[in-house]
């Protein structure tokens, strides 16, 4: 009963972690249909803000907190550049976007190991974080997956609010559901697009933040988990963020189930083979957005 | 458009398709293994210097470990070439990237000895880059020098092994853990070839020694998730764990291991890949206490290795630490010119024949060269994590190990090759 319980909680942790890094992307790849190939290397940005941050603050868990918004502002940054100099020029060519935005990623990459150096970097977790909860009959909970799922959980609360309740985010959702009238509604696409972009790398760059308590951080931290970000997306329904949430902890905890009874590469592989049967039955993912538009 | 306009565009699409498939079954032959009759490369031993290879992984997942036995290899050459370099000529370094992609490894391997034809090559890291260049150096006759420790059973005419075999690491650090009481052991690996070997090894002695395995798990190479493990091992009543993750794997699972409240006291893992580079990478408020086996630490004592590790942190930083494959990197550099000197010569066959015995009074003690294996005796040593992120030695094997990759000597082995 312990050891269900546990896998469930691991399962629920991997489920916030991939939940982190799709976030942003439910959001970009959403949005404006880009494919961006170097999300994963936003997500490395923010870690290593992280890092160059607690070279300046001696306390972990001041610098963990102050690295939060940092990075999202970093990563953010990054992707408003991006989307600026390259992607507003590609947006009806998806494909073009896709090889644009992986050579990019290679840059970012080299640039984090001329910067950086090649090896991994550590950063020191505060060490509240470090240790466990023991809720009684065996089962522990580890902190940093702990703060990891309220971060995950927080991103989404905050990012619904923004979307429901603020003008921008009425701009975005006008976007999202129908461009053309939007922008003959008198929205100006291109700065509500760089903006959408900004908030999408910017989540990245906080799930890089998150990642520093359970990862490596290095120059290819990014390339481990751009993979299932897009997998999160694709089959959570493209744009829809609440798909990306059960997406996440379902897949999470599939995973961690098969992880336990058999091995982590025959569980990736019977994921990854429930996720094409999935799309096979229903392509356009759990959740869509019904509209009356004819494409 | 006419019919004719479309044929031809057909044609030349088909055309160009076959021309490209040609092009690239040639090249894909090119690097098939064909080991049978292989000529010797020529290598370049006119002029007044001679160009060696050096072929390690400078980007991806394995970059963080084999940057660091580039940077070795380049500074035995330095003072080499110094010191009047070999047989009088200076040596050149021409450097290749594997990228961290085995069939990468072999192509690179080619590069050196067809097109930059060097003298000899040294690198390499895992067991799949040695086993993807293996068939190459056998077939073009061009000698390797492979520094890291690997799990043996294996053995090369073209390849010398300057790492430690697993009776100079694996065997020597289970008979530690016996020693200690540590006899119920949960084996984590990355899943490829050297963990793979290694735990079939472990389980052999396990069964001979009256110790037991309580679980056995691998996570693919680069995976950073390690919950469902850690969990295992909490659940197995284990005394220690024996870990052979490589690369990235190391620091997702001691930050786990960590926060499931498992500490170096209450089950310590003993890590055959975790060297001071790594140290750093992870940081010692996950790895303090944790155990090692290896042959040479920064904190090794000698006037040899307090010399290599300030000419290291010289020419690459104060900060820089040293480990067992920069220093196994350093030292085969050096091995190779002494059996060159001795030779007389830089061809491969004589240089072969000089290498029985050859010594060298290295950073991590006393080696000497066992040309019948091609291996090199070397003192097994099991270190500590310190505070301050350096390894300390808790115990050593006394006197250099003689190297038996195929474990002939112990009865207990006697099925596994």
């Amino acid at each position: 009963m312990t050891v269900i319980l546990n896998q469930t909680f691991t399962g629920i942790s991997i489920g916030a972690v991939l939940l982190l890094i799709a976030l942003g992307l439910t959001l970009t790849f959403g949005q404006m249909g880009v494919i961006n190939m170097a999300h994963g290397e936003f997500i490395m940005a923010g870690a290593y803000t992280t890092y160059v941050l607690q070279k300046s603050i001696s306390s972990a868990g001041v610098s963990l907190l102050v690295a939060l918004p940092l990075a999202f502002l970093v990563a953010g940054s990054l992707g408003a550049l991006l989307e600026w100099l390259l992607i507003k020029r590609l947006y009806t060519r998806p494909l073009d976007t896709l090889l644009v935005t992986w050579g990019v990623s290679l840059m970012l990459q080299q640039l984090a190991r001329d910067i950086f150096g090649a090896p991994n970097v550590q950063t020191h977790a505060p060490d509240l974080l470090t240790g466990n909860i023991s809720v009684g009959g065996g089962i522990t909970l580890a902190n940093n997956r702990l703060f990891i799922l309220g971060l995950a959980l927080l991103c989404v609360l905050g990012l619904t609010l923004v979307l429901r309740m603020t003008p921008l985010g009425r701009r975005i959702r006008a976007v999202v559901q129908n461009r053309d009238l939007a922008e003959v509604s008198g929205i100006a696409t291109e700065r509500v697009d760089r903006t959408t972009f900004f908030i999408g790398s910017g989540l990245a760059g906080v799930a890089g933040v998150a990642l520093t308590l359970v990862g490596p951080i290095g120059p290819t931290m990014g390339t481990n988990y751009i993979v299932d970000a897009f997998l999160v997306v694709v089959v959570g329904g493209i744009g829809q963020l609440k798909g990306s949430v059960i997406t996440a902890f379902v897949l999470g905890v599939l995973q961690a189930v098969l992880e336990y009874s058999t091995t982590i590469s025959v569980a990736k592989v019977v994921v990854l083979v429930a996720i094409v049967a999935f799309l096979q039955w229903r392509p356009q993912g759990l959740y869509t957005l019904r509209t009356r538009s004819l494409a | 458009m006419s019919g004719l306009s479309i044929s031809r565009r057909g044609l030349l699409a088909g055309a160009s398709a076959l021309g490209a498939s040609a092009a690239l079954t040639a090249c894909g032959a090119k690097t098939g293994s064909d080991t049978s009759s292989g000529t010797a490369a020529k290598a370049d031993t006119s002029g007044s210097t001679v160009k060696v290879g050096l072929l390690n992984s400078l980007s991806g997942t394995m970059a963080i470990s084999e940057v660091t036995v580039h940077n070795s290899l380049l500074l035995a050459i330095k003072e080499i070439n110094a010191s009047g370099g070999v047989l009088g000529k200076k040596l050149k370094a021409v450097s290749q990237d594997g990228a961290s992609d085995w069939p990468t490894f072999a192509e690179k391997a080619e590069t050196l000895i067809t097109d930059d034809k060097v003298v000899a090559t040294f690198g390499c890291w895992t067991s799949a880059s040695r086993k993807a260049v293996k068939p190459v150096f056998e077939r073009y006759k061009s000698l390797l020098f492979y520094p890291v420790q690997y799990e043996g059973l294996e053995e090369s005419p073209y390849i010398f092994y300057i790492g430690a075999t697993t009776n100079q690491q694996i065997v020597p650090a289970l008979d530690y853990l016996k020693k200690q009481g540590l006899t119920r052991l949960y084996l984590v690996g990355s899943d490829y070839v050297f963990p793979r070997t290694a735990n079939k090894i472990i389980k052999a002695y396990a069964k001979a020694n009256g110790m037991t395995v309580v679980g056995e798990d691998y996570a693919p190479l680069g995976s950073t998730e390690f919950s469902t493990i850690v969990n295992k091992v909490k659940d197995s009543g284990a005394d220690a764990v024996f870990n052979t993750l490589n690369g990235d794997s190391n620091v997702a699972f001691f930050k786990e291991y960590k926060s499931s409240g498992l500490t170096a006291k209450s089950m310590p893992v003993l890590s055959v890949s975790i060297a001071e580079e790594e140290v750093k990478s992870i940081g010692t408020q996950y790895l303090e206490d944790q155990l090692t086996a290896w042959n040479y630490y920064e904190t090794t004592p000698g006037a040899a290795n307090t010399k290599f590790v300030k000419a290291y942190q010289a020419e690459y930083g104060k900060d820089k630490p040293t480990s067992d494959p920069m220093e196994a990197a350093y030292i085969s550099l050096y091995l190779w010119k002494e059996m060159v000197e001795k030779a007389g010569s830089f061809d491969v066959a004589k240089v072969k024949a000089a290498s029985d015995g050859i010594e060298l009074a290295a950073p991590e003690g006393k080696v000497t060269v066992d040309g019948a294996s091609q291996h090199v005796y070397k003192t097994a040593r099991i270190g500590k994590v310190g505070a301050d992120g350096l390894i300390e030695e808790v115990w050593n094997s006394g006197k250099p190990i003689k190297p038996d990759p195929y474990l002939k000597s112990y009865s207990w082995a006697s099925g596994l090759s």
